[in-house]
């Protein structure tokens, strides 16, 4: 299987010098301060195009986007609800597909890319998106992870990550918060065997850029998790959104990688990882975190690290051979 | 020229859906509606339908790929029943609220629990209020004909609704009926090509399903509504335009021996067979007795009700379905409004029957009748009873 490979040779990657001017996402839309979510948003948007439609589930992006009358979008935008962007996008496509094929529309080459948070996307609009996934519709499924449901005030999700304190999942004299671990969305659609699958965070414009850039030019379903700050739920300075983004890639918590035709690869190699409690230090949802729990937490992201090497390894028979 | 050939319903239906043209069939199978998203399928995979076949996960997914597909521009159908519909509760609102012309047909099926498979109305009585245009068909001429007319008052400019054609699972949809199979020249005389008012493109962008805050919501219902009670004349409309073309008339309300009668049978859907055939028995012995059938229940066309009432002594409304909680099934409860707003004074009686695929015999009708005008006689207060229930 290589449809994403042949399809990404002679890839013109986006570089400092030619990033998009491009702002399908238009300036005015009611983001918090500091919001990391709005801007992979943009980012996202800017590598898409303005030959974009849009189909976004409910949530931040949604409500701020999309007051009536206002838009903040400049291509065509669809919301529906919470759970179905997967599969409002995959009608989206056959629709297009349909009238394309009987000559009823002209093949304009517009990209069909969904847009959910973490909540949208790993709990209520799961099997949405496998279903979507499964079936192959060509399309792009971008989650802008915030960890957690900020738009209804920062209640847990399955992508909250252990210890950080939410709204349903507070840190208490009997509890130190969320209880369970991050579900690995990446590693669900990646088993899903679509062509293309990638993480990225907003502190590497570049590099989530041309991710999203790849997801589109790659035929078939293409997923992106975008590891999305939010300094209003994580209580954590809205200025520190961007090194909360880079922090976090560089603790190894969230590591920047793609799954091309199934092949794992890493976009960063951390060699010297920072401490994880660089990261857990600076946002208050972990600041009843004591040392012990920081010590299994990082644990944690050193065992999840070598899991994703071995993938690595595992995938890359040639590359471990030389 | 038309064909007339012998045809399960479901396939009937789906024949028509054919005819239509339709561009995107989204579906997932709940039994007794499978055989309509089955022959679909079959005619895509064989060629007959140039169309995408989405095999969704799931019925949520359904309708939403649905609102998908239409918000494209694609001329767009599906089918559920039951839970299915239940399932897709939720964005059947906004469907409507959208104003994507979506066509569904709703193999009508009781609603667990206990899970049932078979007919009743308890499944589209809880989607009374999704703001969709909807027919009820008697049989299968007419699951074959309003399926036809839905796509055409759907599209039409005016509207902008989704609609859906309910007809009796089991009943209907699984027996062999004779029909009339129009040519595909004469369906595209009848229903032109999709042309919708507006859809997702890149050339003129707009966006879709905003959020409406407490300074628009109000107004944003108020225009749908609007557009649901408007499509009562495009309703009309089309299903004159019908009958020019294939030569068989429908009305929002039909009459069966109604203009003596002094006690009529009010039902829907393919009971209202069974009541005609009672009602000829019934004459015979000299009962004056008829029966209105509903077609048209959304939007419910109040003067034509009116109208094919006028004259009769008492009321007897066949619910399919029942309203846990308060006095009457939700037909009965709904006319007796609609009869009290209007200042008449006509007795009813109600009976919940047929839940669950329980039969409702022509000697059912004649108990019902019996029992009804005893109380009529007695000048009694307005009551509703199930019928056939195993004490």
């Amino acid at each position: 299987m290589s449809i994403a490979a042949e399809a990404l040779k002679g890839f013109e990657k986006i570089t400092p010098k030619s990033i998009p001017l491009v702002e399908p996402l238009s300036r005015g839309h009611r983001g918090c301060q500091g919001c990391g979510e709005v801007l992979a948003l943009r980012m996202a948007a800017k590598a898409v195009g303005s030959a974009m439609i849009a189909v976004s589930a409910t949530g931040c992006m949604e409500i701020i986007t999309s007051p009536y009358p206002q838009t903040a979008w400049e291509v065509p935008w669809i919301h529906v609800a919470f759970e179905n962007t997967a599969a409002v996008a995959s009608g989206v496509e056959a629709g297009r597909k349909a009238l394309i094929r009987k000559g009823r529309w002209a093949d304009d080459g517009a990209k069909v890319v969904a847009f959910a948070g973490d909540g949208a996307t790993a709990d209520i609009g799961m099997q949405a998106l496998s279903g979507a996934l499964e079936r192959g519709h060509d399309f792009t499924y971008i989650c802008l992870d915030n960890e957690a449901y900020m738009n209804t005030g920062i209640q847990r999700s399955s992508s909250t990550p252990w210890g950080a304190g939410t709204t349903t999942s507070p840190a208490g004299k009997k509890s130190k918060g969320q209880t369970t671990w991050k579900k690995n969305m990446a590693a669900i659609a990646a088993a899903h065997n679509i062509p293309y699958v990638a993480t990225a965070s907003p502190a590497f414009h570049l590099d989530l850029m041309n991710k999203v850039k790849k997801a589109i030019t790659v035929p078939g379903p293409a997923y992106v998790h975008i590891f999305s700050p939010c300094p209003t739920g994580w209580r954590c300075a809205p200025e520190d959104s961007l090194k909360t983004a880079r922090l976090v890639v560089n603790t190894r918590i969230f590591p920047l990688y793609e799954v091309i035709d199934g092949r794992y690869v890493l976009s960063r190699d951390v060699k010297k990882p920072k401490p994880v409690e660089d990261y857990l230090k600076i946002q208050r949802r972990f600041r009843h975190l004591g040392p012990e729990d920081i010590a299994v937490i990082q644990k944690r992201v050193d065992q999840d690290w070598q899991r994703l090497m071995a993938l690595v390894k595992a995938t890359n028979p040639e590359a471990s051979a030389e | 020229m038309a064909r007339r050939v012998g045809l399960e319903v479901s396939l009937a239906c789906a024949e028509a859906a054919k005819l239509a043209n339709v561009d995107v069939v989204a579906a997932y199978p709940i039994t007794p509606q499978t055989h309509i998203v089955e022959h679909l399928a079959e005619l895509v995979a064989d060629g007959h339908l140039d169309a995408e076949f989405v095999p969704v996960e799931s019925e949520h997914s359904a309708m939403s790929a649905c609102l998908g597909s239409s918000a494209a521009g694609a001329r767009t159908f599906t089918s559920s029943s039951s839970q299915g519909l239940a399932l897709m509760h939720e964005i059947l609102f906004i469907a409507s609220a959208m104003r994507l012309p979506i066509v569904m047909a709703v193999a009508n099926r009781a609603l667990s629990g206990p899970l049932n498979i078979w007919n009743d109305h308890s499944d589209i009585m809880a989607e009374r209020d999704i703001g969709w245009v909807q027919t009820f068909a008697e049989n299968g001429q007419e699951v074959l004909d309003l399926t036809l007319h839905a796509f055409k008052v759907a599209e039409d400019a005016r509207v902008c609704l989704p609609m859906i054609v309910n007809m009796d699972g089991f009943l209907l949809t699984h027996v062999i009926e004779p029909m009339y199979m129009p040519d595909q020249s004469e369906v595209d005389a009848y229903l032109p090509a999709f042309a919708p008012q507006q859809r997702l493109d890149i050339a003129k962008p707009i966006s879709m399903g905003m959020v409406g805050m407490p300074e628009v919501y109000t107004e944003a219902k108020k225009a749908s509504l609007e557009a649901l009670l408007g499509s009562y004349e495009v309703v009309k409309e089309h299903w004159a335009g019908f009958a020019k073309q294939f030569g068989r008339s429908y009305k929002p309300i039909e009459s069966y021996r109604a203009e003596d009668a002094e006690v009529l049978f009010v039902t829907m859907g393919s009971l209202g067979e069974t009541c005609m055939t009672a009602i000829d028995e019934l004459r015979e012995q000299g009962v004056k007795v008829g029966s209105v059938r509903i077609r048209l229940w959304r939007p419910f066309p109040v003067e034509d009700f009116l109208a094919a009432i006028k004259g009769a002594k008492g009321l007897i409304v066949i619910d399919r379905a029942l309203s846990p909680g308060v006095p009457t099934g939700p037909v009965a409860t709904e006319l007796m409004s609609l009869l009290y707003a209007k200042g008449l004074k006509v007795p009813v009686h109600n009976f919940v029957a047929g839940l669950g695929g329980r039969d409702v015999t022509r000697a059912d009708f004649k108990k019902m009748l019996d029992k009804a005008r005893e109380a009529f006689a007695a000048g009694g207060e307005m009551t509703c009873e199930m019928v056939g229930v195993k004490e």
